[in-house]
């Protein structure tokens, strides 16, 4: 490919990533690689209980230590509270501790190991308070309540709250009570998810400087510097004008990173110090102290008639939220959205309780609850087909949603590619040969299906395209590129509006300072609501373009177009054109002044329909637009120790457009092992409130040896109007129907069903060996 | 705490120059020593327990997890982190392969990838697609699902003579 060739650098082509160089030679700054002059280094000291009421501190002995120049606690912070949801978490503990690992005293130093020996000898005097470790404790008529100002803490929305519970959302269409007299055949079963790390490579980091006047300057691994800047100045009751947030290369988030971690924490050390400060919290601190995925009791009831139709489901689901409110309530409200799937039911009530306990917070991870509803409600359905004796993909296909049928409480659905995923993955991976795969002795092997949707939306969103004077262009989105691919998505799609090769085009690195806002790189939502920007923005600079051409030319706008490698022309007459050099000079410094475009906008279409449905307590009025996936997995599972693995697996995903296939691929292909993971090996361990693998020892994250090198993915193009060239996000959706297409898999191999994740070999091998349903 | 702690004066040869460390305590690893005091910040620090592979490197041509290495332990010895896998300005093979395979995402566990795939090259010999999922075992990847990483080396290793 040359890369001054507009099409082979613009949107559909799998350009290779803009910073891929950066990245191969180890040039790449992460927050751990950035130095200030005279910069501190901070260490956290943590809780060791899990409740406990802060009755004092010693910190006489950390600030002895030579090179350790601050030791703050809770006095030495404001007390604002911050949270996506609900404004319940301070910057560091206040009064009590509410989980094993919460920040409760911060020291800096002139080198790491030193704020690390300092923060060791700080004493805190605790009187023991009983601990709520698990929802079931947490609701017990004499629980300890976690947040007594429950009540009285602001909330984004109007939150059922009391007592423990923190939100209780539900959903409701139809007549479900009446409906299960309609159903011939009624499935029902308790389900269960553990708590999955996130575990990106990079552990989080943040560094602060303050300048003369006392503005700060704050780097972080981060998702979205807006919501940095929103939860420290929330915390810290700082004017958001006084901070300023910027982002290095981020080594991966999957959602840790989208909401606060230790940025409070260094903004107030440098605040203090008047030094930089930057903070890396090793491996086990980033286990215990950041957050995880949500571990999820799921009830379903799924009932059907003989011919297959869905009629009505049930599902209520509790959720512990841990310590703090965090995205949880976002997360409660999406499942509970997600939990009829992309069928046709018409009798449906999802609920659920979202639980403060004493352990670590959990909150936003790649699928935000869906995989867990997911894991239920599709394996219901296989059980149904089981029941009636049905393909599970004709099922699926029998009920599947038709063009213009609403979402599970109303929402519109504007495009759907269930229908070609499925008949893709079905052809792809023979399953018409069989679901039961011949297997060598000792061996049994089955295919799993699992269908799925999932959205691409949410909230705000900007771009600013500017020309420079020599017609090249500047993008600046303020969405921050995780490591999925953003920056080179958005740069295509800019370079294809502009029809200029995308070597043409920069990408601003993002700044509260000077970058739109971005609400952050969550949802899936980057691709669609930044790239509609983007399109927004750059047909305003096409426009001015095109009027100094008109100018020019002495013609009409409308008789203009924009021709490849930068240039305007008049239809129809090749030789009268201009570069954008020339149209771009002229803006600058005879007329019109320099060429910007800006967009800006807010996801807004409602996603309840009141006429058609009941929502209580739901947190997203407005959630996005709808992706579907289907999903096919063959898993093999050793008879002598119980162990699963996939052996292949075929991954069909709608994702509207891809902009560019490969890294659509590369969504799939990573979705698809993290899935994996947590279907198969990974969980973290609870003894009461504390995590007992805190280590990438212990903790079993997939290897190489691990996933399978069959990961076929399978793009899908159903087009969704207003959306950037008709795409839609491909960030989360490949991992949610893992759990359930390897469950379904393992339930075929060995002839009973698992309801508990992960599918370990110890659990395996005992459903084998019982061969009966668990629980 | 009472007194200095004990250093020693250290050189090590990294990526072919000679490297004066002033100041090496016993204790400090290899890691810290290339990304605190020579500034080669290439090697990640992920788990800072062995099991991640972000920060490994070559040490007299093996890979070796650099966060479990004495930095002590190393004088004399030939240390090749990701920044001498080619001169300044060019890429190796394998880096170009990875970069335009699709195969980096967030790149944090690139550099550790990238020495182990340099050590499975040296065989000059195409490599299966087992050898290279085994060859990276030790490295891990949250990102990618590991799939365009294996093909890319295995891709370098065919273009190899």
């Amino acid at each position: 490919m040359t890369p001054r060739d507009t099409a082979a650098t613009g949107v559909g082509a799998s350009l290779p990533r803009l910073d891929a160089r950066e990245k191969v030679t180890g040039r790449a700054q992460y927050i751990a690689d950035m130095v200030r002059p005279d910069m501190l280094h901070a260490a956290i000291h943590a809780s060791p209980l899990a409740h406990a009421r802060i009755r004092g501190y010693d910190t006489r002995a950390a600030e002895a230590v030579p090179g350790v120049a601050c030791v703050l606690t809770g006095g030495d912070f404001p007390d604002g509270r911050m949270g996506a949801f609900i404004k319940d978490e301070p910057a560091i503990a206040q009064g009590k501790v509410r989980y094993p690992g919460e920040p409760v005293a911060v020291v800096a130093a002139e080198d790491e190991e030193t704020a690390r020996r300092a923060a060791a000898l700080i004493r805190v005097e605790y009187e023991d308070l009983p601990v709520a470790a698990t929802p079931e404790d947490a609701m017990a008529p004499d629980a300890p309540l976690i947040h007594e100002g429950l009540a009285d803490y602001f909330k984004v929305f109007p939150a059922i709250c009391g007592g423990n519970v923190a939100s209780e959302t539900e959903l409701s269409e139809g007549d479900v009570d009446g409906a299960w007299a309609e159903c011939d055949v009624i499935v029902e079963g308790e389900f269960e998810t553990p708590a999955q790390a996130h575990l990106s490579i990079e552990p989080v980091g943040a560094l602060a400087e303050v300048d003369a006047e006392g503005r700060v300057t704050l780097w972080s691994a981060n998702q979205s510097v807006f919501r940095v800047q929103a939860n420290v100045c929330e915390a810290l009751q700082l004017p958001m004008s006084k901070l300023r947030c910027l982002t290095p290369k981020v080594g991966a988030g999957f959602g840790n990173k989208m909401e606060p971690h230790v940025q409070p924490l260094v903004v107030q050390l440098a605040l203090k110090t008047g030094r930089p400060v930057r903070l890396i919290l090793n491996r086990t601190e980033d286990f215990e102290t950041v957050r995880a995925r949500h571990p999820f009791k799921i009830r379903c009831r799924t009932g059907a008639k003989k011919d297959g139709t869905l009629v009505a489901r049930e599902l209520s689901a509790v959720l512990d939220c841990g310590a703090y409110g965090d995205d949880s309530p976002g997360v409660l409200g999406y499942s509970l959205l997600m939990s009829r799937g992309p069928y046709r039911i018409p009798h449906c009530r999802a609920s659920g309780k979202l639980v403060y306990t004493n352990r670590m917070r959990f909150g936003a991870f790649r699928g935000f609850g869906n995989p867990q509803v997911t894991f239920a409600t599709e394996s219901q359905i296989d059980e149904i087909a089981d029941r009636l004796g049905m393909d599970p993909l004709d099922l699926r296909l029998k009920n599947r949603m038709e063009p213009g049928d609403r979402w599970f409480g109303g929402g519109e659905v504007a495009s759907n590619g269930l229908v070609e995923c499925i008949e893709k993955a079905k052809a792809a991976s023979g399953w018409e040969q069989g679901r039961a795969l011949p297997a060598p002795p000792g061996k049994r092997r089955a295919l799993g299906v699992a269908a799925c949707a999932h959205i691409s939306g949410l909230l705000a969103t900007g771009a600013i395209v500017r020309l420079l004077e020599d017609g090249s262009v500047v993008l600046n989105t303020g969405a921050v590129d995780i490591g999925q691919g953003s920056d080179t998505v958005l740069t295509q799609m800019c370079a294809s509006a502009l029809r200029v090769p995308a070597d043409r085009v920069a990408i601003a690195s993002p700044d509260t300072d000077g970058s739109p806002y971005n609400w952050g790189t969550t949802a899936s939502r980057v691709t669609y609501t930044t790239g509609r920007s983007v399109v927004a923005a750059a047909d305003k600079v096409a426009e001015q373009i095109k009027r100094h051409a008109s100018e020019i030319f002495e013609c009409a706008v409308e008789d203009l177009e924009l021709r490849d490698g930068g240039r305007v022309g008049i239809k129809g007459v090749p030789d009268k054109e201009l570069s954008f050099f020339e149209v771009s000079g002229r803006a600058h410094w005879a007329a019109g002044g320099p060429i910007v475009g800006t967009d800006t906008w807010v996801y807004n279409r409602p996603s309840v329909d009141p006429k058609r449905a009941v929502a209580k307590g739901l947190p997203f009025p407005q959630i996005g637009v709808y992706s579907f996936g289907c999903m096919i997995a063959a898993v093999e599972i050793d008879e002598t120790t119980g162990k699963a693995d996939v052996a292949e697996v075929w991954s069909a995903m709608d994702v509207g457009k891809a902009i560019n296939p490969g890294s659509v691929e590369g969504q799939i292909e990573g979705g698809f092992v993290q899935g994996m993971g947590f279907a198969l090996t990974e969980e973290m361990v609870f003894d009461g409130p504390r995590l007992v693998n805190p280590s990438m020892m212990d903790y079993k994250a997939p290897t190489s040896l691990d996933a399978p090198f069959g990961i076929h993915s399978i793009i899908v193009e159903a087009a969704e109007p207003g959306g950037p060239f008709g795409a839609k996000g491909i960030g989360e959706i490949g991992l949610v129907p893992v759990p359930a297409a390897i469950a379904n898999a393992v339930a075929t191999a060995a002839g009973t069903r698992l309801r508990r994740l992960p599918l370990t070999p110890e659990r395996v091998l005992d459903t084998m060996l019982e061969d009966g349903d668990e629980d | 705490m009472t007194g200095e702690p004990v250093t020693l004066p250290v050189t090590l040869r990294v990526n072919g120059a000679e490297r004066p460390v002033a100041a090496v305590a016993p204790w400090t690893t290899l890691l810290t020593v290339l990304r605190d005091e020579l500034g080669l910040t290439g090697a990640k620090r992920g788990c800072n327990q062995g099991v991640c592979g972000a920060c490994t490197v070559m040490i007299d041509g093996e890979p070796v997890r650099s966060c479990l290495s004495l930095a002590l332990n190393c004088t004399g010895r030939d240390i090749v982190t990701v920044e001498g896998l080619a001169p300044a300005g060019a890429l190796a093979p394998v880096q170009q392969a990875l970069a335009e395979g699709n195969a980096v995402q967030c790149g944090f566990c690139t550099p550790g990838i990238l020495i182990s795939a340099h050590a499975l090259l040296r065989r000059n010999a195409p490599l299966s697609v087992d050898e290279v999922r085994a060859g990276l075992s030790g490295n891990l990847c949250r990102c990618s699902g590991y799939k365009k990483i294996v093909e890319a080396i295995v891709r370098a290793s065919e273009a190899r003579p």
